[in-house]
C-alpha cells in the first residue's frame, strides 16, 4: 500500500492542565505503559505504512524522546521511515511556527512532492482507537473518492477532539461544518468527522498551493470545506471505539480507565495487529504478602504492598503496604506511602503521597497533581 | 580500555538436568523470572560492566536462543564496533567439529577472538543467574598480575561434591583442584567465569588441542595442567554477590519464586544495574475483582481471575476464575481455565490447563524412571500442552510439550512421564 502517513501532533490539549502543561497532547501516558500517538501510530504500522512525517510544534521533548529513531513501530529504514516534521525558520518562512494544520502540512510540501506514494493519511496523534487502516484504504480507492473522511454517529462527550459534523448524502459528504460556536442541526448532520483522511497525494498537494497563500491555515475549515462541492468527499462510518483524550481531564482519566473493561482490552490489544510503545525493560510487576488487587491494571517495574481498587498504575510506580490507592490513574514513577489514601486522582509522572496523607477528588472532575508534586 | 576485552558467552549446554524443559531450547534460552531468558544475566552483565564484544558460542537446539539474541538490540549490543556475534560450529578446510567441550569450543574460534585483538578475555558461561560487575574481577586479575583468574564463591563442605573446588595459598593463587570431591580440601567453588590474558590462553588451547586424551573442558584439563605444567599464575576471584546454578528444576524454580520474597537476594530493580531482554510487547497486567494476588511477580499481558499465591506469573498468562496457583512458575502465554488448582509446578510456555484441572497433587513419590530430574515434589508441564479438563497430575510428574488428550489415558498418578505421540 502506497500510503504516506501524516500524523499531526503539535496540539496542545488546553484543557487538561497540569498534563499538557509539560507535554503536548500526543505525548500524553495512557493505559500504562503507553502514549497517546502509538495508536496512530500503530495502525499505521500494522497496515504496512513505512514512510510517516509526524508534524510536531507545542512542548515536543517527551514526544521526541519516546518515538525516538521510530524502531518500535518499524520506521527506522533506509527507504522511507520517520520524518520529524518541526517548525522551523527560513529566508521564506522568517516566523516560527504553523499558523494552523493546513500550513504545517504546507510548510513541509517538499513530503508530498518526493517518494512514490499516491495515497496520504492524515491522522492526529491524540486518538485512542485500533483498526485496520487497510479496509478504510480499500473502501477509498473502490469508490474512487477523492477525499474520504472518518465519521462517527453516537459518538461520546469524548470523542472528538473538535465539534465537526457532517451531513451526507448517500454517503457523499455534501455539506460539513466544524467549530465550537457554530449552530448544526443534529438532525441533518449526524455524523461527527473524527479526524482522520485518506486522500490522494497530488491532490493534497494542489488543494494546499490553492488555499495557504491565500491565507487559508486550516486543513478542514480552509482547504476541504471551501472545496466540497467540486470533489468527491465521502464519508467511511467507523463504529469501533473511538476517543480523544484532550477533550477534557475527565476524558482523559475515563478513557484510562476504560482499559479495566475487558471488551475494549480486547478491541485495542488482541485485535487488529499490536500496539507498540517505547520499552523500558523494567522488571516484572511484583505484589508483596500484604497487598490487596481489585480491577486494576499494573505496568512493569511496580510494587505493590498497600490496597489498589479501580486503578490503572503506570510503569515503576511504588504502592507500600497500609497504602490505599481508589479509582486513581498514577503515571511513571509515582510512590504511595504507608497508610496513605487516594481516591479520584490523577498523579502525573514521579509525584509522592506521602505517609498518612488523605486525598480525594472529584469523580466527575478528577484532580491531578502536577509532575514531581508531592500530597 | 573497553575494547581491548573480549567476552565468549558459552551457550551451547543442553542442561539435561532441567527434564523436558530443555527438549526443545537450549538452557540459556530457558525462561526465566517472569520475563527473561537465562543468558540475558549474563550478557546484561556484559554491557554493564561496559563489555561491548561479546560472542555467545551456541550449539545444541540454538532456534530459540538466536532468535532471542538476533543483533543484540535489547542489550545496546547493536554495535558498528563490536556487538554480539552468534558462533556456532563451523566446517572449515583444516577443521569441521562439533564443540567437545569448553575450551574446543574456544579453540575453534580463536580467529574471532583474534580480530579484536584483546588483551584479556572473559569466558563465562551461558547458564547461570547472577549480578556481577566484571571489572572487578578484570581489576583484581590485572592487580595480581595473574595469567587466568577463575571467580570462585565459598560454599558449605556439604555442597562441595557439586562443584570444582579450588585449593589456593595464602595470596589466593590457585595450587590445585578438585573435581566434584566427596572430601573437599576447600570452600571455593568454580563458577565458571574465567578471566584470561588473551596470548596465555590461546597457547593454552593450541596445545590443548593437541592432547589426545584432553577433554577439552576448562575445569577438567586446561586449568589443571596450567597448574600441574606450571605454566603461570592461576589467582581465584572470591565473589560474593548473587549466583545461581539453575541447571536443576529445584534450583531452577527455588530461584525464581526466590524472587518473590519481600526482600529478594536478587535485586531486579537496581536502575544502575538492569536485566535487559527482548521484551515481548504486552499491555500492562489486569487483575481482577475476584482476584486474590499475594507475594508473586505477576508480568505484563498477565490477565488474574483466581489466586495467586508465591508464584512466578510469566506475559500473556490468563489464570480463571476459581484457579489456584501456588508456589508455581507458569512460562509466557500459557493460558489457565477456572477452577484449576496448580501447587508447586513449572508449566512451560503457550500451554493450556483446561478447566478443573490439578496439577500437583498428593504425595511424593519418586518418579518411575528419571528420579534424578524429575523430584523434589515438583510437577513439569512441558510447552504448547493442552491438558483436558478435569484431569490431575500426581507430584514429580512430567507432562511433555506438545501433548494433547488422546495422550492421557484418565488421571497421571504421582512419579509418571505422559510423552505426546
Amino acid at each position: 500500500m502506497k500510503v504516506l502517513g501524516i500524523i499531526l501532533a503539535g496540539g496542545r490539549g488546553e484543557y487538561l492542565g497540569p498534563l499538557t502543561q509539560v507535554r503536548t497532547s500526543a505525548a500524553l501516558p495512557v493505559f500504562g505503559k503507553y502514549r497517546s500517538i502509538d495508536f496512530t501510530l500503530s495502525n499505521m504500522m500494522n497496515a504496512g505504512i513505512s514512510k510517516v512525517g509526524i508534524i510536531t510544534q507545542y512542548s515536543p521533548r517527551s514526544l521526541m524522546d519516546h518515538i525516538g529513531s521510530g524502531k518500535e513501530w518499524d520506521l527506522d529504514r533506509k527507504q522511507g521511515g520517520l520524518f520529524i516534521l518541526q517548525p522551523y525558520y527560513s529566508p521564506y518562512n522568517p516566523s516560527i511556527g504553523y499558523k494552523g494544520t493546513a500550513d504545517a502540512i504546507f510548510q513541509n510540501i517538499n513530503i508530498l512532492r518526493r517518494g512514490n506514494e499516491d495515497y496520504v493519511l492524515i491522522g492526529s496523534g491524540d486518538h485512542i482507537f485500533k483498526t485496520d487502516l487497510t479496509q478504510i484504504f480499500k473502501y477509498h480507492v473502490d469508490t474512487g473518492s477523492d477525499i474520504t473522511v472518518l465519521t462517527g454517529s453516537n459518538m461520546s462527550e469524548c470523542t472528538s477532539g473538535s465539534s465537526s459534523y457532517v451531513k451526507c448524502s448517500q454517503g457523499r459528504i455534501i455539506d460539513w461544518r466544524e467549530g465550537e460556536d457554530e449552530e448544526v442541526d443534529r438532525s441533518e448532520f449526524n455524523h461527527s468527522a473524527l479526524g482522520l483522511y485518506f486522500m490522494n497525494k497530488f491532490l493534497l498537494r494542489e488543494l494546499l498551493y490553492s488555499t495557504v497563500p491565500n491565507g487559508q491555515n486550516e486543513l478542514v475549515k480552509g482547504v476541504m470545506i471551501p472545496n466540497l462541492s467540486s470533489m468527491n468527499v465521502r464519508e467511511y462510518q467507523y463504529n469501533g471505539y473511538w476517543r480523544d483524550i484532550k477533550r477534557s481531564k475527565y476524558c482523559y482519566y475515563k478513557t484510562n480507565m476504560d482499559i479495566l473493561n475487558p471488551d475494549i482490552r480486547r478491541e485495542l490489544f488482541y485485535e487488529n495487529g499490536r500496539v507498540s510503545t517505547k520499552l523500558k525493560d523494567l522488571p516484572p510487576p511484583k505484589i508483596t504478602g500484604t497487598a490487596y488487587i481489585s480491577d486494576s491494571v499494573i505496568a512493569d517495574g511496580c510494587v505493590i504492598g498497600g490496597k489498589l481498587q479501580g486503578s490503572v498504575l503506570f510503569r515503576d510506580t511504588k504502592v507500600m503496604a497500609g497504602a490505599n490507592v481508589k479509582n486513581s490513574v498514577l503515571l511513571e514513577g509515582c510512590m504511595v506511602e504507608e497508610g496513605a489514601y487516594i481516591e479520584n486522582v490523577i498523579l502525573d509522572k514521579y509525584c509522592i503521597v506521602r505517609s498518612g496523607r488523605s486525598f480525594v477528588g472529584e469523580s466527575a472532575e478528577p484532580t491531578v497533581i502536577e509532575k514531581h508534586g508531592v500530597i | 580500555m573497553a575494547k581491548k576485552i573480549v567476552a565468549l558467552v558459552l551457550a551451547g549446554g543442553q542442561g539435561t538436568r532441567l527434564g523436558l524443559l530443555t527438549d526443545e531450547l537450549a538452557k540459556p534460552a530457558v525462561p526465566f523470572g517472569g520475563k527473561y531468558r537465562i543468558i540475558d544475566f549474563a550478557l546484561s552483565n556484559c554491557v554493564n560492566s561496559g563489555i561491548y564484544a561479546v560472542g555467545v558460542l551456541t550449539q545444541y537446539r540454538p532456534h530459540a536462543l538466536s532468535r532471542h539474541i538476533g543483533i543484540g538490540r535489547p542489550w545496546d549490543l547493536d554495535r558498528k564496533d563490536g556487538g554480539v556475534v552468534v558462533l556456532p560450529p563451523f566446517i572449515a578446510m583444516d577443521n569441521s567439529n562439533w564443540y567437545k567441550g569448553t575450551a574446543n569450543a574456544v579453540y575453534q574460534n580463536i580467529d574471532f577472538v583474534d580480530s579484536y585483538d584483546p588483551e584479556v578475555v572473559v569466558i563465562l558461561s551461558g547458564d547461570h543467574i547472577y549480578s556481577m560487575d566484571y571489572n572487578e574481577m578484570i581489576d583484581y586479575h590485572l592487580s595480581k598480575g595473574a595469567d587466568g583468574t577463575v571467580a570462585c564463591m565459598r560454599v558449605p563442605v556439604s555442597e562441595a561434591y557439586r562443584f570444582g573446588m579450588m585449593i589456593t595459598d595464602f595470596d589466593n593463587r590457585i595450587t590445585d583442584f578438585q573435581e566434584k570431591p566427596q572430601k573437599p580440601r576447600s570452600d571455593l567453588a568454580s563458577l565458571g567465569i574465567y578471566v584470561f590474558n588473551w596470548k596465555f590462553l590461546k597457547e593454552r588451547l593450541i596445545e590443548d588441542e593437541s592432547e589426545a586424551e584432553s577433554e577439552n573442558d576448562f575445569g577438567k584439563n586446561v586449568l589443571p595442567r596450567i597448574v600441574e605444567k606450571e605454566y603461570g599464575s592461576l589467582y581465584a576471584f572470591v565473589f560474593e554477590g548473587y549466583w545461581r546454578d539453575v541447571g536443576t528444576l529445584e534450583s531452577l524454580w527455588e530461584s525464581n519464586i526466590e524472587l518473590t520474597r519481600p526482600i529478594p537476594p536478587l535485586n531486579l530493580h537496581d536502575p544502575s544495574w538492569r536485566f535487559y531482554t527482548q521484551t515481548e510487547e504486552y499491555l500492562p497486567a489486569y487483575v481482577g475483582t475476584s482476584s486474590h494476588v499475594r507475594n508473586s511477580l505477576i508480568n505484563e499481558g498477565a490477565e488474574i481471575y483466581g489466586r495467586v499465591e508465591s508464584s512466578v506469573v510469566f506475559q500473556g498468562v490468563h489464570i480463571g476464575e476459581g484457579s489456584v496457583v501456588r508456589n508455581s512458575v507458569i512460562m509466557t502465554n500459557t493460558k489457565i481455565g477456572r477452577n484449576v488448582t496448580i501447587d508447586r509446578a513449572i508449566v512451560g510456555e503457550n500451554s493450556f490447563i483446561s478447566d478443573d484441572c490439578v496439577v500437583g497433587y498428593g504425595e511424593e513419590v519418586p518418579h518411575e524412571s528419571q528420579p534424578h530430574i524429575y523430584n523434589s515434589g515438583l510437577t513439569v508441564v512441558g510447552s504448547d500442552a493442552v491438558l483436558p479438563s478435569g484431569i490431575k497430575i500426581g507430584r514429580n510428574s512430567a507432562i511433555g510439550n506438545f501433548v494433547r488428550e488422546r495422550d492421557f489415558s484418565g488421571d497421571v498418578p504421582g512419579g509418571k512421564t505422559v510423552l505426546s505421540h
